[in-house]
């Protein structure tokens, strides 16, 4: 327990809100002509900062500790029962990082005419408020944090979005918001049953995660959180907001909605549902299983008649935020591993797409794909970042999101085969709908239109590189990420199977050893089966262990220290 | 030695790295140069190894493992990078790389003047570092990362020329075939780790007794439903024709002698479970027989070489699958290097007449090439003879091998075996008619360059103008139509020479030529027991020796004079061949609009009246009893907002006031 006395966490939140105070105050020092610039300059400060600081953060974590570091915990209001308590696990750690990435680039990817300073301010308190969303263990300052997200997500729509833009903020705005008020009645109603039970009223995650609750008391609060969860990720079939919203959204908007905002929604399953309401999660599991299934395969069918390329990317993402929602409610080791790596990977891979997309909408005023035609040959560093993009979306080994999918798939295979059977037909359609808009905007023989269209500036390739090498990257290696999201994981599903009686496969956990342990290993009747006998005679520089290999240290039994 | 095998896989994929970062600055024809200086490289690598492994014995002693890192740790589920260099995996990589590197060679004349060089490049060599990372993958999740890498490169390389509708709707169709294939790789890949809890081919043919009889047999039809979308087998063999309106080159070495084949190397290397599986394998053996003769018939009758080839191609995967279903996996893997000497050597033929006659592929415009290609002609001629079974090119003993197996397991399949390598014999011997024999009907209606430039200003021939617009696309390197045809440089033509002697004498591959040095006997360790042919009597062997080359000669024999001496015979190509059996036809019907309807269904009445239409209705309901409709309507929402704002930072100053005190 040598971590660094720096406040960390506190930091990261307020690191983004003081910069949205910079941001409209420092333009009013400088003649008007240069407010836009230093309004930039001053976000991208801040945004940099904030991501040096998860970044030091990430080098200290302990690797192989499933609790919760860094945590920050003080007395705040206690007649209430509310403290400012923060705290990042393996299962938020990759989130808040995500966050602190793609906020920059958001910002520095979108167009010049987006960047006033207050959009600049907005876009900051979005990503303190998704970052403390992330990282607080009090319920009430969580929600205080989710709920607050709406507010610069519905400013950035309104005032700097496309097409029937009010309409789509006012009608997001209403559904998350609604959703919401079951949130908030759900964390109060925990806290007053908790209060009954321990004489102490307090919306502390680790005091209330004791709470008993009976199985239809946890039913009607695990409705009640995640409906506020479905609407916000979303998931099929609350879903209608977002086609409409991150359609309308200026470029920097719908990253930050559809990459990071979102994942609020699957976060809050994870860390909420998962540790408050474990009963209820393993029996209502077929449904919300069937709804991811219902999402993937929805999303996908739906993307596929669609023309416009943002709205293609907002169904692509309900099909992706499928695979997530089938991960963390098939609770074995791999799924909710899996879910969460794949909440990290879709917001790499859809914030690439949406940057992509709205570059195209820069320099052509439309984004139809029908009306694209021929992009290829007149901006081919663009399609070329496209179709890595793409590709990632649609799973190819190698690339991010495949690690992800693989692990969710493969991990409901053996909890509930039959949904991962049906959801693994997902893969196909992915392969459909994208690259049939592929070919409809940058195949064909360009349009005169076409063929004026300008290729990426350097300026966007700068924030394009480090996308597409993190999505290579957690392709290729994604070995630093899952020793960290693992044990938490495992801790989680571990709980959850206490809470319930229930198991999960052995394998989930062994692995081949587990199997082999079973007795069901004869080696003979593999030998007269024809098997070549094989010797394990590595020669190779880099055995399991090797300079590649960062050693794992066995998994501490309990959640977290006492 | 075996240190060296992580090369394999990497020097392409720097080659195509590299390349795709400054190809453009190489220009020609230095990136073409690079791309085949590093397949090139994997080649020699690939031959130090095969030495090394040579010199290794005893028991095991020729299956070396390195592992690299550990790639996806979750808890049970542990899967690492690591190479598997064993007598089948280094087949695979020996012919490979050595194909790959002569088709380099050859594109560089190939693609000579095309805008796109170097992009070219850059995908042919990820593509080679995605088949080596396929055939050298230690477990079936990276098997599948080649498998589909492969996939993908394909989809990259047929839609080269995305300029053209064709091209670009044949690499996504060919891509969106695979990925039906995939689902099952994935299915198997799960069941498999759900009963080992691993996919490393090691460990898991361990724990072969974890599976009981439906397990197995599962497994086994899953990985081959992949098969049979990757190699192109009845019902899932549409997109391989499609797949001609790729570059010669990437037919030749894609869509012929390396991807194409993976799903029999798959096949190969699962073969612990195969011999488990005998329902299973009855299938694989009758979908691979029915394949080979169903694709022979409508190669007889199709137009355009390419396509024929293509064809071809199935038909010969078909009997691949054959050798596999009988367990006959030597057999299966003769027959794929044996096809991927001749059918690499057709191909590339095919593209130097194409080439040569200004991208001009319908046969019934040629005739009489043989006069102004001379080596094509005569190499065409030798992968003609191989192809088609004549004793002792290289086509005999591999295809003999096959039928021979056959034999011994099911006459009946042998019986259809038979049929279709008389089709084979026939199908190839029309295209070489009809190529390089007969009258000189290009002369006749060839547009020539004033016919282009005068249907341009709309005053043309209307024969000739039909002509061009059911002609294939023009030009694209540059070679417009013009005089006489003549053949390419010499590093089309190198590649050409090397190939037909391979298809002559790959027969000999099959021999024991030392204890020591037995090209294909050294793989009966891996597949258990050299299974082919072993309960056939000498007599017999010789007998069925004899049957197929008489089904060779009956094939030739039938189809050589009736096309040389007529090229137009309609009642001998009808529309029912022409048209693959109308397979293409139904699946579109079946999937694509059918899909295309259920789609328009869920996008529009589903999505926007009943599932938005129930929560518009539901706010518009709420808001009619709460009365505030007027306000929503108006944008009063924004006053919301603020309110929301307001009360946020009324409440987090009291807050803070209250953490203050």
């Amino acid at each position: 327990m040598s971590q660094p006395v720096f406040p960390f966490l506190t930091t990261l939140v307020f690191l983004p809100v003081g910069g949205a105070v910079a941001a409209m105050a420092a333009p009013r020092l400088v003649q008007p002509a240069h407010r836009r610039p230093v309004a930039i300059l001053v976000g991208a400060l801040a945004m940099t900062a904030t991501l040096a600081v998860a970044l030091a953060m990430a080098v200290e974590f302990r690797v192989g500790d499933s609790g919760y570091q860094f945590v920050s915990a003080h007395e705040w209001i206690p007649a209430l029962g509310i403290s400012w308590q923060l705290g990042v696990d393996g299962i938020s750690l990759f989130l808040v990082l995500m966050a602190a990435v793609l906020f920059p680039l958001a910002l520095l990817g979108a167009r010049e005419s987006e960047r006033a300073p207050s959009y600049v301010a907005w876009l900051l308190l979005l990503e303190a408020a998704c970052l403390g969303s992330f990282v607080a263990l009090d319920l009430v300052l969580f929600f205080l944090f989710f709920e607050i997200t709406l507010v610069p997500a519905y400013f950035v729509i309104a005032g700097w979005g496309t097409g029937r833009r009010a309409a789509a903020a006012t009608k997001f705005f209403l559904y998350t918001f609604l959703g919401s008020a079951f949130l908030l009645v759900g964390i109060v109603a925990v806290a007053v049953i908790h209060d009954q039970q321990t004489g102490r009223f307090t919306f502390d995650l680790l005091a209330l995660e004791h709470t008993r609750l009976g199985l239809s008391t946890q039913v009607l609060l695990f409705l009640a959180f995640t409906a506020a969860f479905a609407v916000k990720a979303p998931i099929f079939p609350f879903h209608t907001w977002s086609p409409d919203a991150y359609g309308s959204s200026p470029t920097g908007g719908a990253v930050a909605l559809a990459a990071v905002m979102a994942k609020l929604g699957t976060y809050g399953v994870i860390r909420f549902d998962l540790t408050l309401f474990p009963r209820a999660v393993v029996d209502a599991a077929p449904v919300l299983l069937s709804l991811g299934v219902a999402g993937i395969l929805y999303g996908a069918i739906v993307a596929a008649v669609q023309r416009d390329l943002k709205r293609i990317l907002a169904y692509s993402s309900l099909a992706h935020i499928g695979f997530i929602v089938l991960g963390l409610f098939a609770l074995s080791t791999e799924a909710v591993t899996g879910g969460v790596l794949q909440m990290v990977n879709h917001g790499l891979v859809t914030a690439a797409l949406f940057l992509l997309v709205g570059w195209v909408w820069e320099r052509r005023g439309t984004v139809d794909a029908g009306r694209l035609r021929g992009l290829q040959r007149s901006a081919p560093v663009l399609a070329g970042f496209f179709t890595l993009a793409m590709m990632a979306s649609i799973g190819l080994p190698g690339l991010n999101s495949f690690v992800g999918e693989f692990l969710v798939l493969s991990g409901t295979f053996l909890t509930h085969r039959w949904w991962a059977v049906v959801a693994t037909f997902g893969v196909v359609l992915a392969a459909v709908y994208l690259l049939w808009a592929f070919q409809r905007a940058f195949h064909h023989r360009p349009t005169p239109e076409t063929s004026q269209t300008k290729d990426l500036r350097w300026g966007e390739i700068a924030v394009m590189v480090p996308l597409a090498g993190l999505i290579v990257f957690l392709g290729v290696y994604p070995k630093p990420v899952l020793d960290r999201i693992t044990p938490s994981v495992e801790a989680l599903v571990h709980q959850v199977d206490q809470a319930t009686g229930r198991h999960q496969p052995a394998v989930a956990n062994g692995g081949v050893a587990a199997v082999t342990a079973a007795g069901r290993r004869t080696p003979a009747a593999a030998s007269t089966a024809g098997v070549p006998v094989v010797t394990a005679a590595a020669l190779g520089p880099a055995r399991a262990g090797g300079p590649l290999d960062l050693a794992l240290p066995p998994f501490p039994e309990q959640r977290r220290l006492p | 030695m075996t240190h060296l095998a992580y090369l394999l896989p990497l020097l392409p994929l720097a080659g195509g790295t590299v390349l795709a970062l400054l190809g453009r600055r190489l220009g020609e024809p230095l990136a073409g140069w690079l791309g085949t200086g590093t397949v090139l490289g994997s080649f020699v690598v690939a031959c130090i190894e095969y030495a090394a492994l040579l010199g290794r014995h005893g028991p095991g002693g020729r299956t070396v493992v390195q592992v690299l890192w550990s790639w996806i740790p979750v808890a049970g589920f542990q899967v690492h990078v690591g190479f598997l260099v064993d007598p089948l995996s280094m087949t695979m990589v020996l012919f490979v790389t050595g194909i790959s590197a002569l088709i380099h060679l050859y594109s560089i004349g190939y693609m000579h003047g095309d805008e796109d060089f170097s992009k070219f490049f850059v995908y042919l060599n990820l593509f080679v570092a995605a088949m080596l990372i396929l055939v050298l993958g230690d477990n079936l999740l990276l098997t599948f990362v080649g498998w589909e890498g492969v996939g993908a490169c394909s989809y990259w390389l047929i839609s080269f020329w995305f300029d053209r509708d064709a091209a670009a709707s044949a690499g996504k169709k060919a891509f969106i075939y695979n990925r039906v294939g995939d689902v099952g790789f994935l299915l198997a890949m799960f069941l498999v780790f759900e009963k080992t809890g691993s996919l490393d081919y090691r460990t898991i043919f361990a724990h072969l007794s974890n599976f009981g009889p439906a397990a197995t047999t599962a497994v086994v039809l899953l990985l081959f439903l992949a098969a049979v979308g990757k190699s192109a087998q009845l019902p899932l063999f549409p997109w391989l024709a499609d797949a001609m309106e790729g570059p010669t080159p990437v037919s030749a070495l894609i869509h012929a002698a390396t991807m194409v084949t993976s799903g029999v190397y798959l096949m190969c290397r699962m073969n612990p479970f195969l011999a488990r599986a005998h329902d299973a394998s009855l299938v694989i053996a009758s979908i691979g027989v029915a394949t080979a003769f169903i694709a022979g018939t409508i190669g007889a009758t199709q137009q355009d070489i390419k396509k024929v080839l293509a064809y071809s191609t199935v038909s010969q995967l078909g009997y691949m699958f054959l050798a596999v279903g009988v367990h006959a996996y030597i057999a299966a893997i003769f027959l794929m290097v044996a096809h991927a000497f001749y059918k690499g050597l057709l191909f590339l033929g095919a593209g130097s007449v194409i080439h040569a006659m200004g991208d001009e592929q319908d046969l019934k415009r040629m005739g009489n090439l043989r006069r102004y290609l001379k080596l094509t002609t005569v190499t065409f001629g030798v992968a003609w003879l191989a192809i088609s079974g004549i004793p002792p090119l290289s086509g005999f003993w591999a295809k003999g091998d096959v039928l021979d197996n056959a034999f011994a397991f099911n006459k009946g399949l042998w019986a259809v075996g038979l049929a279709a390598a008389v089709v084979t014999a026939y199908y190839l011997s029309r295209l070489m008619a009809l190529a390089f024999f007969g009258e000189e009907r290009w002369r006749k209606v060839f547009p020539t360059a004033q016919a282009v430039a005068a249907e341009r200003a709309g005053q043309a021939d209307p024969e000739v103008a039909n002509l061009l617009h059911d002609g294939p696309a023009p030009a694209h390197h540059g070679e417009g139509p013009h005089g006489d045809p003549h053949e390419g440089p010499w590093v089309m033509a190198l590649p050409l020479v090397v190939l037909a002697v391979l298809a002559f004498f790959g027969g000999a591959l099959n021999l024991p030529w030392h204890p020591s040095w037995d090209p294909l006997g050294w793989l009966s360790p891996v597949f258990g027991s050299r299974l082919y042919a072993a309960h056939l009597s000498g007599t017999t062997k010789w007998a069925l020796g004899v049957v197929d080359s008489a089904a060779a000669l009956v094939g030739l024999g039938v189809a050589f004079p009736l096309w040389t001496r007529q090229w137009h015979r309609p009642q001998l190509e009808p529309t029912f061949l022409q048209r693959g059996w109308y397979i293409d036809a139904a699946i579109d019907t079946l999937a694509s609009h059918g899909g295309q309807q259920v789609a328009a269904v869920a996008g529009g009445p589903v999505e926007q009246g009943v599932i938005d239409g129930a929560v518009m209705g539901a706010g518009r309901l709420a808001a009619l009893v709460g009365g505030v409709v007027r306000r929503v309507q108006t944008g009063y929402v924004r006053q919301y907002a603020v309110g929301i704002v307001l009360g946020a930072v009324a409440l987090l100053a009291w807050m803070a006031a209250q953490a203050w005190r």
